[in-house]
């Protein structure tokens, strides 16, 4: 059987979790080596040359934007965190301080608890969703392409739009959400005015933004192979046995993909408590980068604030590297020994 | 459902054959579209809740159980919401961003694409592998010393913050978008028009842009909707209510008008109308743009 043909790039092989990247964006072929054909030998030196500072000069705009815009602006906020700095006057240098009061700062912990609880139930809830969703929309039905424009298109809308008709679809007297909820016989609560259920509405909203997750698995969907379900139907296998056992482990590779990426998106959640909670009430919705807005545009302490990026940034990338490393013993890749 | 419609007249096989596995496939149709419809019905119903309210009158908004058709329409909500506040203004400001960063977007995407499709040079593996990289690099981390540099430089409170980064390939998705297309572009071309006497450029520029439009079409209408969809960037660089972008101006619209349901719905409708337009005109486009990188080796 021919395996499908993306398998080819097979990672595990490097032992280095980074060269796994090119699997994250897209799950495709882009084994670097293999990129152009080898080109005939008979090319003269100067040919070469000329080949290699065109090259260099095609990518000289993302070098200089990198270094100003990315690279640089990096190492600068790791200079500012050990600094006391409101832009105006010049830098203090102030050493660990801004670390050490990250600790005794209950604000920066309650940051830090609910960006982490939003993270750890949207994004498997959101992950689980879209892959159900995807499992529906690959049915060869009647107006399957209006269902599937209509679960994309929440995800394609200005986010300040669809907050601001979110707090009125959760008004608690006169909301359609608790009218919904009042029909099955549920008292909705008052969502953004309670500490307790502000967070959960917020998740709640965030499961309509699955466009994106969605088409990624449509696309993965198309590419497991007919005669693996072929096979599984000659052995009696049932629809649930045929998803349980082809198409998930065929599809592993995508869920990790969309695991990563929802790291790195639910920490830039920020629109959401910013015009619809202000992270209230009680701080229930003080998500991480409005605690970091708040430090750095509000009160301009330009140090504390590249102090708590810096922390969220490492945070992030542990979380990444430990998925990374679970998902090998999850991911299924056809095609490699280890599978 | 009549079991005849199901049942083929010409080939008349045994019927309990035929009946078993027939009736399971409709009933299995019509649970998976009752699923799909009220799926459907409930993402789609914030919207119809936002449109509902938009066009009521004050008074009709606090009414339980709520109408979702308003007894008398009032239109002028639309024309109330957009003059509150200059939103013509806003939208022509955000059109300008947009445009700046669509231009930036494609002619420096588009040549770095070019030199990791196209080229070979050395260290044209690891470069690639960085600009991979810097898509996992949160923002967040570099905002701070961003903004210093744009303060110091006195670009705050200008629209330089939010378009400069575009002409520098700011965006490492769009650069491996544009090469995994370029990829597909057979490379006779190149050594064809090379052998020729074209230069580097004039391959660039002569035969694979024109070749690529597609994909370039794909990221105008990307960056067309980051820009119009923007919050953070916007928010942080421009102080001065002239220069706000649409999404700002319904925040700044949102504080004034806290609880004016009737207005504040049909502002936040108005503003999602641009880009619902272009979304059903280029419908394919988005969806390509989405799985390309996904498919496309």
């Amino acid at each position: 059987m021919q395996p499908p043909r993306w398998t080819s790039y097979s990672p595990a092989r490097s032992e280095c979790s980074i060269t796994w990247l090119p699997l994250w964006f897209g799950v495709s072929n882009v084994s670097m080596s293999a990129v152009q054909p080898v080109r005939q030998e008979t090319k003269s030196r100067r040919w070469l040359l000329r080949e290699n500072t065109a090259g260099w000069l095609f990518v000289l705009p993302w070098i200089i934007g990198f270094v100003a815009f990315t690279g640089g602006p990096i190492l600068a906020a790791f200079a500012i965190s050990f600094t006391q700095w409101d832009v105006v006057n010049d830098p203090v240098w102030i050493g660990l301080d801004n670390y050490s009061r990250m600790l005794d700062d209950p604000q920066a912990l309650q940051a830090l608890k609910v960006t982490t609880i939003y993270t750890a139930v949207s994004v498997p809830l959101h992950t689980a969703l879209a892959f159900v969703l995807a499992l529906l929309l690959n049915n060869p039905l009647r107006g399957v392409g209006l269902y599937r424009t209509i679960f994309y298109l929440p995800s394609i809308l200005p986010v300040a739009a669809v907050a601001v008709i979110w707090r009125w679809v959760l008004s608690p007297q006169y909301g359609v959400f608790n009218y919904l909820l009042s029909l099955i016989g549920v008292d909705g609560p008052d969502w953004l005015a309670s500490p307790s259920w502000a967070l959960p509405a917020l998740i709640l909203m965030s499961l309509f933004q699955l466009g994106q997750a969605l088409i990624i698995n449509l696309a993965g969907l198309q590419g497991v192979p007919r005669e693996l379900y072929e096979a599984a139907m000659v052995d009696g296998a049932g629809w649930w046995r045929k998803q349980w056992n082809v198409t998930l482990p065929m599809m592993t590779p995508y869920i990790l993909f969309q695991i990563v990426i929802g790291f790195v998106t639910t920490l830039q959640v920020f629109v959401q408590p910013y015009l619809m909670t202000e992270g209230g009430p009680q701080e229930a919705t003080l998500f991480f980068l409005l605690y970091v807005y708040r430090n750095a545009f509000q009160f301009f302490s330009m140090g504390y604030a590249s102090a708590l990026s810096w922390v969220l940034f490492m945070y992030v990338m542990i979380l990444t590297l430990l998925i990374l490393r679970s998902s090998r013993a999850w991911v299924y890749y056809a095609g490699s020994e280890k599978g | 459902m009549g079991l005849s419609t199901v049942t083929p007249a010409r080939h008349a096989e045994p019927r309990r054959l035929l009946r078993g596995p027939a009736v399971a496939n409709r009933a299995r149709r019509l649970s998976l579209h009752i699923v799909l419809i009220a799926g459907s019905l409930l993402f789609l119903m914030p919207f119809i809740w936002a449109v509902s309210t938009s066009l009521k009158s004050s008074s009709d908004v606090f009414v339980f159980p709520p109408q979702f058709i308003p007894e008398d329409i009032q239109w002028h909500n639309y024309p109330d919401a957009m003059t509150a506040l200059p939103f013509g203004r806003y939208a022509v400001n955000t059109l300008f961003l947009a445009t700046a960063r669509i231009i930036g977007n494609l002619l420096s995407c588009s040549l770095v694409a070019f030199a990791f499709a196209r080229l070979r040079w050395k260290g044209r593996d690891a470069v690639f592998f960085i600009v991979l990289a810097t898509m996992m690099i949160p923002e967040e981390v570099t905002l701070i010393p961003q903004y210093i540099i744009y303060s110091k430089l006195g670009w705050v409170n200008t629209y330089l913050p939010l378009t400069v980064p575009s002409f520098f390939a700011g965006s490492a998705f769009y650069v491996f978008l544009l090469r995994q297309f370029f990829l597909t572009i057979p490379k006779e071309l190149d050594d064809a028009a090379r052998v020729d006497g074209a230069s580097y450029f004039q391959v660039y520029w002569r035969i694979i842009m024109p070749l690529s439009t597609p994909a370039l079409i794909t990221i105008g209408i990307f960056t067309f909707q980051n820009s119009w969809n923007a919050f953070f960037g916007p928010l942080i660089y421009l102080q001065d209510r002239s220069l706000y972008t649409v999404s700002l101006g319904l925040s700044l619209f949102q504080e004034q008008y806290y609880t004016d349901w009737t207005l504040l719905m049909a502002a936040s409708v108005a503003i999602m109308l641009p880009t619902l337009i272009v979304f059903f005109l280029l419908q394919r486009r988005f969806i390509e743009g989405v799985t390309f990188t996904g498919l496309k080796g």
